[in-house]
């Protein structure tokens, strides 16, 4: 038996009663769904607005973190006003603006193997909105072991990707990536960046795609995956297959709990930078402050890209880009003092480990990266 | 000429480009003068035995490879070849 609708609620859904393909009976379906949306950043923003628009009945939203100012260039259902909010209850609140007749749970917690399958039971369908590997392989397993579609998009500076993994119908997200890229290979949008509308172009279209799983009408994107090129502004589809010996929806399955993905991903669950090596390998900026200060000779290697100079910069620092680094060591003493920094310390991190493998004995890691000198050190310079 | 589509990630490695003219027969020899002309591609592309990555996703236009001839599969004029990159933002 399908919820009925109020004078109230028809009158806010007459463009799509209008629709035959939606009509009464489709939005009654919208309002008798449920839609778990993990993440409420840039993918979660217009997956969540469109979602409460559309009417759909009962929306989660999973998110830990608060906003940030350097959230807003591309998630747009946070505002300034809400600086400091948690995510999930500045989402909660905008969502209940554009539409008080749907309800809007929230989990103010990381999505992990230890809660996952609680959240996730309840809601028929799963959006994949979240920015890392781990809870990307976690939000697949835990809809091929629940048999639910997860609605995926994931972005990275101009590219985005787009697909429906529903194991019941078609392939998963395994079986097109059936293991993780080795740690450090590819950039997240924290170390990377990403255009603020590309988010908006993808999220959409998974908020389409969950429409129309839910509506039952078109051609969802099973077995199909749309690879989006802002810049060449093309869209490729390609045919997806279930893969014959998927770990987790295959014949044989050896996934058939939930697993650790920070392990199994060589990375942590999350796209925060961690700016620290550890292993006595980290220098505070401080402290290296103090030790120029005291005239000592510090190679400072900077790896960042070289467009990220007109941000910010340390005097009389080496540039050599992380991608170059391996091909120009020789560039390097290994007799000197050298400290290695970037934005915040992950790629630095990265370099650092490359280079003690290459030999070099006589080398620190900026703790925080050229961010942390500008807060420690000098105010002049900005943060980014 | 068959095409070869560089995704976002890859493009600093392809001198900054979106899409390469590829010479050869087949995959292997497609990729094999990639390489061969950019250098950097390589450790992204293939293991250190030689082997194409497993998180690599290589599409003849709408197919994976995988489900042709793998990296022998044969490639012709205006063939176009998609490199499909483990992206994770959001």
């Amino acid at each position: 038996m399908l919820p009925s609708l109020s004078h109230a609620e028809i009158l806010r859904y007459s463009r799509h009663l209008l629709i035959p393909e939606v009509g009464l009976a489709g939005q009654q379906k919208l309002k008798a769904a449920s839609v778990l949306v993990i993440g409420t950043g840039g993918l979660g923003s217009p997956v969540a607005l469109y979602l409460a628009a559309a009417g759909v009945g009962r929306i989660g939203l999973v998110d830990y973190d608060v906003v940030d100012t350097s959230n807003l260039q591309r998630q747009v259902i946070h505002g300034t006003s809400g600086l400091g909010v948690l995510k999930v209850e500045s989402a909660r609140q905008r969502m209940l603006d554009l539409n008080p007749d749907i309800q809007v749970e929230v989990y103010n917690e990381p999505f992990t193997s230890a809660n996952a399958m609680r959240i996730a039971q309840d809601y028929d369908i799963l959006i994949d909105g979240t920015d890392n590997f781990p809870t990307r392989y976690l939000v697949n397993d835990v809809c091929v072991l629940l048999g639910k579609a997860n609605v995926y998009g994931s972005i990275f500076r101009f590219d985005g990707q787009v697909s429906v993994f529903d194991a019941r119908r078609g392939p998963c997200y395994r079986c097109l990536f059936p293991e993780p890229p080795p740690p450090g290979l590819v950039p997240s949008c924290a170390e990377g960046g990403v255009l603020g509308v590309l988010p908006g172009t993808i999220g959409t279209l998974q908020a389409t795609e969950a429409l129309k799983l839910i509506l039952g009408i078109g051609e969802p994107l099973i077995g199909k995956l749309l690879l989006f090129n802002a810049l060449d502004m093309s869209f490729d589809f390609v045919n997806l297959r279930k893969h014959p010996r998927c770990r987790v929806c295959g014949p044989e399955p050896e996934v058939t709990e939930l697993i650790d993905y920070e392990a199994f991903c060589g990375v942590p669950g999350h796209d925060h930078e961690e700016g620290s090596v550890g292993g006595g390998y980290d220098i505070e900026a401080a402290a290296l402050a103090e030790r120029l200060k005291q005239g000592n000779f510090i190679r400072l290697l900077d790896v960042r890209e070289p467009h990220e100079l007109q941000i910010s910069q340390l005097e009389n620092a080496t540039l050599i880009p992380l991608g170059q680094l391996a091909a120009r060591l020789s560039e390097l003493d290994t007799a000197e003092e050298i400290v290695v920094f970037c934005k915040a310390g992950t790629r630095s991190a990265r370099a650092l480990e490359l280079m003690v493998s290459a030999g070099f004995r006589k080398i620190k890691n900026l703790k925080g990266g050229i961010n942390a000198w500008a807060r420690q050190v000098d105010p002049s310079q900005p943060i980014y | 000429m068959p095409t070869l589509r560089i995704p976002t990630p890859l493009r600093p490695y392809a001198a900054g480009q979106s899409e390469i003219n590829v010479q050869g027969s087949t995959v292997a020899e497609a990729l094999d003068e990639l390489v061969h002309s950019y250098p950097a591609l390589r450790q992204h592309l293939f293991s250190e035995d030689g082997d194409l990555r497993a998180f690599v996703n290589l599409y003849i236009n709408d197919e994976d490879i995988r489900h042709l001839q793998g990296i022998q599969t044969p490639i012709g004029e205006g063939d176009r070849l998609l490199l499909i990159p483990s992206i994770a933002g959001g």
